[in-house]
């Protein structure tokens, strides 16, 4: 599914079909295991929402080190939709994977604060997203 | 003998003080001068004569209920850990050399002082009766005086059992309590408590004749009859007589002809001032005892000092708790080089008997030239208030509460103040348009402790407190005898709320509900969704969220943002998860229910560090077959886990990865195990010693006991998590006091204790009941956790729920074993659905083919391990790499052979639908 050059050629299709919508849950996350356009493994966290679009993160939760966020609880702050880190229960806008509260926690040596997004769509019931750029 | 140098000076240059005592104003005094001499200029030893560290004398009451010594130590323990701290006890002092400057004790050590302080306190008086020294003639005074008492009393019981042809009979134990004051009435109480007769006997007119009025004392009798004790006033004891046959204390004559039969008999005098250390000291001594001292509590001689009971200040001694303190604060002061003074006694006092309400301060007599007094009496309730103001009405001189001391927590505080009104109106029964008391900063509000309303409000404005609990714990305020916490509340929550911080009891931005609320409006509705509960009880959107914004990121904007609006978050998906669960919706991952359960919840395991989880198969009462100990081992090393016995008795599996959840789970439930709930906001283990059936002192089966209790409330879900204990006898090895629910065997039936838990604050569980039968008992238990679960907050402990539940610890006991609101039924409905509903959540995820699908570690690979997982080996087993150690490389610790799949053989699901 990976294109070497994918990330400067406007004409390749960027995109990696991922996984049906049916196999998500509401308000729930998954997992998945994806490759950038570099060859590096990307651990991606997607979530559907209940109006069966789709938002998708960093899996890694820069505050613990683990990769857990598909595993956090969904919520909203104002409008904005949210997750929450199971670990230190950090909570970060799925839109843009900003962290809105820390907690008073740091994260980990080397791990920015805020969570890479990632561009994510659903065509024709399959979830489809963006992981060809760099790191 | 022994000595010390007789040089003063330390090495380090601290200075000296002596305490002599260990009562509560010398733990008073060490505790204020260790957090006031931050420089450490004081080194401070305490001689004791008991053995003990110092204890609540005040609350010596509470020693029948909770049975504890250690239970009614004062304040912090770690006090006596500090370095600057000696604690002696059981090490009387008994000379003391002023010239020299040094005390001997016991012992025959002498100890160098630059400072001395006594706080020897008193003793319990035995009035010159004839008799006074007869077995079964108590005083009421110390911890081991309530625990011969105790003693005494249920000896006489089994004595009094007499067999006839009819059966066992047993006569009742008859006490009598020479002396109607604070001190007799609270010892009358207490002989109830264990079950025997109580007669009060008063020289005076009148019961607590030093606090109240005639007209008090009148209403406090009814109340005190109606506790079943009765009183003879204006009665002198003549002779106290043995019993012809036993030789102990058997009648009572009294000057006015009458007599009593007794088996028990407590005075109750009064007390007097232990002065003997000063009198041999050649100190001078007060008319009627104790070390005369100035209004800096020092003697004659520079170097001493006394406070308490034993000092005799303003010309006389006082026996209650708040000047003693006073005093000691006062000495510390001027050790530190202050200039503080006694400021006069408070002499306020609160009765301490349950459901006896009597309180009294200032001026209770009327004893103020052409003051005022301001009676409402309402006899046939047994109520009696007065007030006592300044010829114009409106300074407030004093007062008294009987069988209604509401007021007396806002009104002792105002004493010497102007009242705003008409004063009558704040003897009028509750709202009865009493105007709110604005405490002026000064107005002393915790006497014990001696904290002021503005010391309160500065804990609020100054020092980020936001809770009674905080203020409590920053000014010390109502930790002593707690009469005035209800004002220190109302003071907190005025001031919060001046401050602008809100007093909410919201769970989030989603429910304004608070837990306890929102449980039962759902249980009302008769709601099963968190769609169906949002919708209705959520907080609404404003109105200008207007249909067709789009969402945050500008996506799917056609109208579909308002669905996204206030749809909960990671506070209160997992309360209604847990709402859900209690009232019985079925499985926690069933439909829209998995999308509001926490992190473990999720995955019926516990989140590791690592995002890998630990399992824990239920072993109820931690009883587990050689056969399952071998299944369990075989699991683990199969699957390579980590194993380690928990707290409660069974067995953590750790480093399970998702995908291999339920394979671990067939193996196990195969085996007859199932979820132990390690996971849940739910009942976690009952622990239990091996009890009767092996032990050579255990009196009942704990262990069956333990195992019927842990399969009765297995998976119920509830605020908090909930541990359990079962011991088989009063040695109470499985620690079921440090539990939410501790059952001890007695020899007629099971103890229940409640509200215990270890951790960061842990706390004792108090008794809720005694010597019940096993149904007896099932039937409090059911009831308990049921009101715990519908009432309390979220992740509120039974501990900080039952502390704070309206009317406390006694209130709870009525709803449980009275069934005071009349929701027993209720209640008993409630835990027989659970107990029917049970299913293990284990098993019905494998029979689940939808459930099961979730399982998997990626959606895009089901069974290709999360690639970032490290392990090192440790002791024989893996633990998870630190960064540093990952960070090493092929070259470092990190073992790959440790994080691949290790299971060789063993059952393969089918894991996607």
């Amino acid at each position: 599914m990976t294109v070497t050059d994918a990330h400067t050629d406007p004409t390749v299709d960027r995109w990696t079909a991922v996984c049906r919508l049916d196999d998500l849950v509401p308000e729930r996350g998954v997992a998945a295991l994806l490759e950038r356009s570099d060859g590096t493994a990307v651990q991606v966290a997607i979530f559907r929402l209940l109006d069966d679009s789709v938002r998708a993160v960093q899996q890694l939760d820069p505050y613990s080190g683990a990769h857990v966020m598909s595993r956090g609880i969904v919520g909203s702050r104002g409008e904005e939709p949210t997750v929450a880190s199971p670990v230190y229960k950090q909570v970060f806008a799925l839109a843009t994977g900003r962290c809105l509260e820390a907690g008073g926690k740091t994260p980990r040596p080397g791990l920015g604060a805020h969570l890479e997004p990632f561009a994510a769509e659903v065509r024709d019931g399959v979830v489809h997203v963006d992981v060809a750029g760099p790191a | 003998m022994t000595s010390e140098p007789l040089t003063s000076a330390q090495p380090d240059g601290r200075r000296h003080v002596v305490v002599v005592g260990g009562g509560m104003v010398a733990q008073r005094f060490v505790e204020a001068l260790r957090a006031r001499d931050t420089a450490g200029e004081w080194r401070v030893s305490l001689f004791a004569e008991e053995p003990r560290k110092p204890y609540d004398r005040v609350g010596l009451t509470r020693y029948f209920e909770v049975r504890d010594a250690e239970e009614l130590t004062l304040g912090d323990p770690a006090l006596w850990d500090d370095p600057l701290v000696d604690l002696h006890r059981d090490c009387k002092v008994v000379a003391i050399d002023r010239e020299a400057r040094t005390v001997t004790d016991r012992l025959g050590t002498v100890h160098a002082y630059d400072e001395l302080v006594l706080a020897t306190g008193s003793n319990a008086a035995r009035p010159p009766i004839p008799g006074n020294e007869l077995p079964g003639v108590f005083v009421y005074r110390t911890i081991d005086d309530v625990a011969e008492l105790r003693g005494w009393v249920e000896a006489k019981r089994e004595a009094n059992k007499v067999t006839t042809r009819g059966g066992v009979v047993e006569k009742p134990v008859r006490g009598a309590v020479i002396g109607g004051g604070l001190l007799g009435l609270e010892a009358a109480g207490a002989l109830k408590a264990l079950g025997a007769q109580a007669t009060v006997i008063e020289f005076g007119t009148h019961l607590m004749g030093v606090q109240v009025d005639l007209g008090g004392g009148q209403a406090l009798k009814r109340l005190i009859n109606d506790k079943g004790i009765a009183v003879r006033a204006e009665t002198a004891t003549k002779e106290m007589k043995p019993h012809r046959r036993t030789g102990h204390v058997g009648r009572m004559d009294f000057a006015d002809g009458g007599r009593l039969d007794v088996d028990v008999v407590v005075m109750a005098t009064g007390v007097r001032p232990r002065d003997e250390l000063a009198r041999s000291a050649g100190l001078p001594i007060g008319e009627r005892g104790g070390a005369v001292v100035d209004l800096t509590c020092r003697t004659e001689d520079p170097h001493v000092w006394a406070i308490g009971e034993v000092a005799c200040i303003e010309g006389r001694c006082l026996g209650l708790v708040a000047p003693g303190n006073t005093m000691a604060e006062v000495v510390v002061d001027r050790l530190l080089g202050g200039d503080a003074e006694f400021p006069g006694a408070d002499t306020a006092t609160k009765l301490k008997l349950s459901g006896v309400d009597v309180a009294s301060f200032g001026d209770a007599h009327g004893r103020t030239e052409d003051c005022i007094e301001i009676v409402w009496a309402d006899p046939t309730a047994g109520v009696y208030k007065k007030l006592v103001m300044s010829d114009d009405a409106r300074t407030l001189l004093g007062g008294v509460f009987v069988g209604d001391a509401a007021p007396y927590a806002s009104l002792r505080p105002m004493l010497g103040a102007e009242l705003p009104g008409d004063p009558a109106a704040f003897l009028l029964p509750e709202g009865g348009g009493a105007p709110d008391l604005e405490l002026p900063d000064e107005a002393n509000v915790c006497s014990c402790n001696n904290v002021s309303a503005g010391t309160i409000r500065g804990a609020v404005t100054d020092h980020d407190c936001t809770s009674v609990g905080d203020v409590k714990s920053c000014t010390r305020a109502g930790t002593t005898c707690g009469a005035c916490l209800p004002l220190v509340k109302k003071i907190t929550e005025t001031e919060m709320a001046k401050a602008g911080i809100e007093v909410s009891t919201a769970l989030c931005e989603h429910f304004a509900l608070s837990r306890a609320q929102l449980f039962d409006a759902v249980r009302v509705a008769d709601l099963h969704s968190f769609s169906e509960i949002i919708e209705r009880f959520g907080v609404r959107a404003e109105p200008s969220a207007s249909p067709g914004r789009g969402s945050a990121a500008g996506r799917d904007s056609a109208g579909l943002a308002s669905p996204l609006l206030h749809r909960g978050c990671d506070i209160c998906k997992p309360v209604v998860g847990s709402i859900l669960a209690s009232l019985g919706n079925g499985h926690i991952l069933s439909g829209e229910q998995a999308a509001l359960q926490d992190t473990n919840d999720h995955m019926l395991a516990n989140m590791q560090k690592d995002g890998t989880y630990s399992v824990v198969p239920r072993m109820p009462g931690g009883e587990v077959t050689p056969e399952g100990l071998i299944v369990v081992g075989q699991v683990a090393k199969d699957f390579g886990l980590y194993t380690k016995i928990t707290g409660g008795q069974r067995i953590d599996m750790f480093g399970a990865r998702v995908e291999q959840l339920p394979e671990i789970w067939k193996r196990l439930v195969d085996a007859g195990f199932e979820s132990g709930h390690a996971y849940g906001k739910s009942l976690r283990t009952v622990k239990s010693c091996v009890g009767s059936t092996w032990c050579r002192y255990g009196v009942q089966d704990s262990v069956g006991m333990a195992v019927e209790l842990e399969l009765r409330y297995r998976g119920l879900r509830s605020p908090h998590k909930l541990k359990m204990g079962v011991s088989g006898c009063a040695r109470e090895c499985a620690e079921a006091r440090g539990k939410d629910v501790g059952v001890i065997a007695t020899d007629k039936g099971w103890n229940v204790y409640v509200g215990g838990n270890g951790g960061q604050t842990p706390k004792h569980a108090q008794l809720l009941a005694e010597d019940l039968t096993s149904d007896e008992m099932l039937r409090a238990i059911d009831r308990f956790l049921m009101l715990y679960i519908r009432t309390a907050d979220r992740l509120q402990r039974t501990a900080p729920w039952v502390e704070e539940y309206e009317g406390g610890l006694d209130a709870i006991r009525e709803v449980i074993l009275a069934d005071s609101l009349g929701i027993a039924d209720d209640l008993d409905a409630a835990m027989a659905a659970h107990v029917e509903g049970y299913e293990d959540e284990w098993k019905a995820v494998l029979e689940d083919p939808e459930k099961l699908a979730r399982f998997g570690s990626f959606v895009n690979a089901p069974t290709t391990p999360d690639p970032t997982l490290a392990y090192v080996a440790e002791r024989g087993q893996k633990r998870p790499a630190t960064p540093e150690e990952i960070a090493a490389g092929p070259d470092g610790p990190v073992d790959p052979s440790l994080t691949g799949p290790v299971l060789v053989a063993g059952a393969t699901l089918e894991v996607r639908a």
